[in-house]
């Protein structure tokens, strides 16, 4: 434990650059992929092109993303904004899938009724659509916050300090507490993050089904 | 651009034969290493999912133990490994690494592929009077295949991402140009290695996914709606769940 009780000021303020990291590329990759989510969601073209392309992006292992992208963008290897942009890459690639998949998921009888009162498609993706997809999207938003999180870590080998510091320091020096604190540091900040993420969808979607009551809607539905 | 030219003469270069490693034995490495891990965990993982899925429970505990390992940064398991398990064993550590890594997305795989099999499927099959066994092995497992292989897949593709950053510890592999090549800056080297290990990563991808649609049998295919789009969407989806009776 000496290690710790010596050196926690540096795993909070690197747990604090760790979180700040983490931040733009989740909320990038939001954004982006509401949009791209549509797209794929709306067109069959476009569906295959966009989630194809979604999926192979997400295949390129986070090191050769690294490596790949600044000759490509005419930015500096050993950067933020290669961290930012290769990170962001990846939560677009995860959630607009399931943004596509949770708009599928509305149930066409109630897009159907929505246009019959008069919604235009504008107003009735903002006001019908996108509320009652919402929470297939923060299931999605979670594992891709989740994994950002623990993969900024590896931005450590090009440069970019992290909670990773504590694995590249900790190896060389071999302190097997230091590389620990630094693993749970980062798991400690998905869980909170993912906990937060759940409870702010409970507070904008009131009207997600919760674990338990889901169970009891269900069954009716099956038996048709 | 021009960097992008320099990095294929890198991968073409007759130097990439004759140099110690030489490029085709690093990535005979990285394959070796993503496949023996990928088996090893689909040995240990495969019989738990099964298990889960078959009987319906410790569900919970595998959604726990697959959204955890989500978080789980696998540059530090590695090298906390090797650290624990000591420097002279640091394959060995990688391994174990790569194995824990793999486990969650197979298991995951291989009870959600079972658990996605209608409820009513299995009620025939013991109706007709197949035993629990005979009801595993020629219906569940069948029918679940094409996600236990899109957990391999997932598992596949994990590890070959974990086997690149392992070069950091001198494992070789793939990873050993571009960590090398950090401190050199070699640039050429460093994209040339990166560009291969793409192409590894979508090759294995693209293999998995015929695979998976491969072993999905016959009597599934013929009775399945073609339009992804249509208002079936969302009843479709409904079927593939569970009744929750038949859980214990």
């Amino acid at each position: 434990m000496n290690w710790l009780i010596n050196n926690w000021p540096l795993v909070l303020s690197l747990g604090v650059q760790h979180i700040r990291l983490s931040i733009p590329p989740i909320v990038l990759g939001f954004f982006i992929s509401i949009p791209l989510g549509w797209l794929a969601y709306r067109f069959a073209l476009t569906r295959g092109l966009l989630l194809t392309l979604a999926g192979l992006l997400y295949t390129i292992p986070s090191l050769a993303m690294f490596v790949i992208l600044p000759p490509l963008l005419g930015i500096s290897f050993l950067s933020e904004l290669n961290l930012t942009i290769a990170l962001t890459i990846y939560a677009v690639a995860i959630m607009s899938r399931s943004v596509a998949d949770a708009l599928g998921s509305v149930d066409p009888a109630i897009r159907q009724s929505a246009t019959a009162v008069g919604f235009g498609s504008w107003r009735r993706f903002w006001t019908v659509e996108f509320p009652l997809a919402g929470p297939v999207i923060l299931a999605g938003l979670r594992v891709a916050a989740v994994s950002t999180i623990s993969l900024v870590t590896v931005g450590i080998l090009i440069g970019v300090d992290s909670l990773g510091y504590l694995f590249t320091n900790g190896s060389q020096r071999r302190i097997v507490l230091e590389i620990l604190s630094g693993v749970i540091a980062v798991m400690l900040i998905a869980l909170v993050v993912d906990f937060l993420l759940v409870r702010l969808g409970r507070l904008l979607m009131p009207w997600a089904p919760r674990p338990e009551r889901r169970r009891a809607k269900r069954e009716p539905e099956v038996a048709v | 651009m021009s960097l992008f030219v320099q990095a294929f003469a890198w991968i073409f270069s007759p130097d990439r034969l004759s140099e110690s490693p030489s490029l085709p034995l690093l990535v005979a490495q990285h394959v070796f290493f993503t496949f023996v891990s990928v088996i090893i965990a689909a040995v240990i993982a495969v019989p738990i999912g099964y298990l889960i899925g078959h009987t319906g429970r410790g569900r919970e505990i595998a959604v726990a133990i697959s959204g955890a390992a989500r978080a789980l940064p696998s540059f530090g398991l590695i090298l906390l490994l090797v650290i624990l398990i000591g420097v002279t064993l640091k394959s060995e550590a990688a391994f174990i690494a790569f194995v824990l890594l793999g486990i969650p997305s197979i298991l995951a795989g291989a009870y959600a592929g079972i658990e996605a099999v209608d409820r009513r499927v299995i009620d025939a099959a013991r109706a007709v009077g197949m035993t629990e066994w005979q009801i595993l092995v020629r219906v569940e497992i069948p029918l679940g295949l094409p996600l236990l292989i899109g957990g391999l897949r997932a598992a596949t593709l994990q590890v070959v991402a974990t086997v690149t950053l392992a070069a950091y510890i001198g494992l070789g592999g793939l990873g050993l140009p571009i960590i090398a090549g950090l401190a050199l800056r070699r640039f050429d080297q460093m994209l040339g290695a990166a560009i291969v290990i793409v192409a590894l990563a979508l090759l294995l991808d693209g293999a998995f996914a015929l695979a998976e649609r491969l072993v999905v049998p016959r009597g599934v295919t013929a009775g399945r709606t073609k339009d992804v789009r249509s208002t079936s969407s969302r009843r479709r989806a409904v079927m593939g769940t569970p009744i929750e009776e038949g859980r214990g």
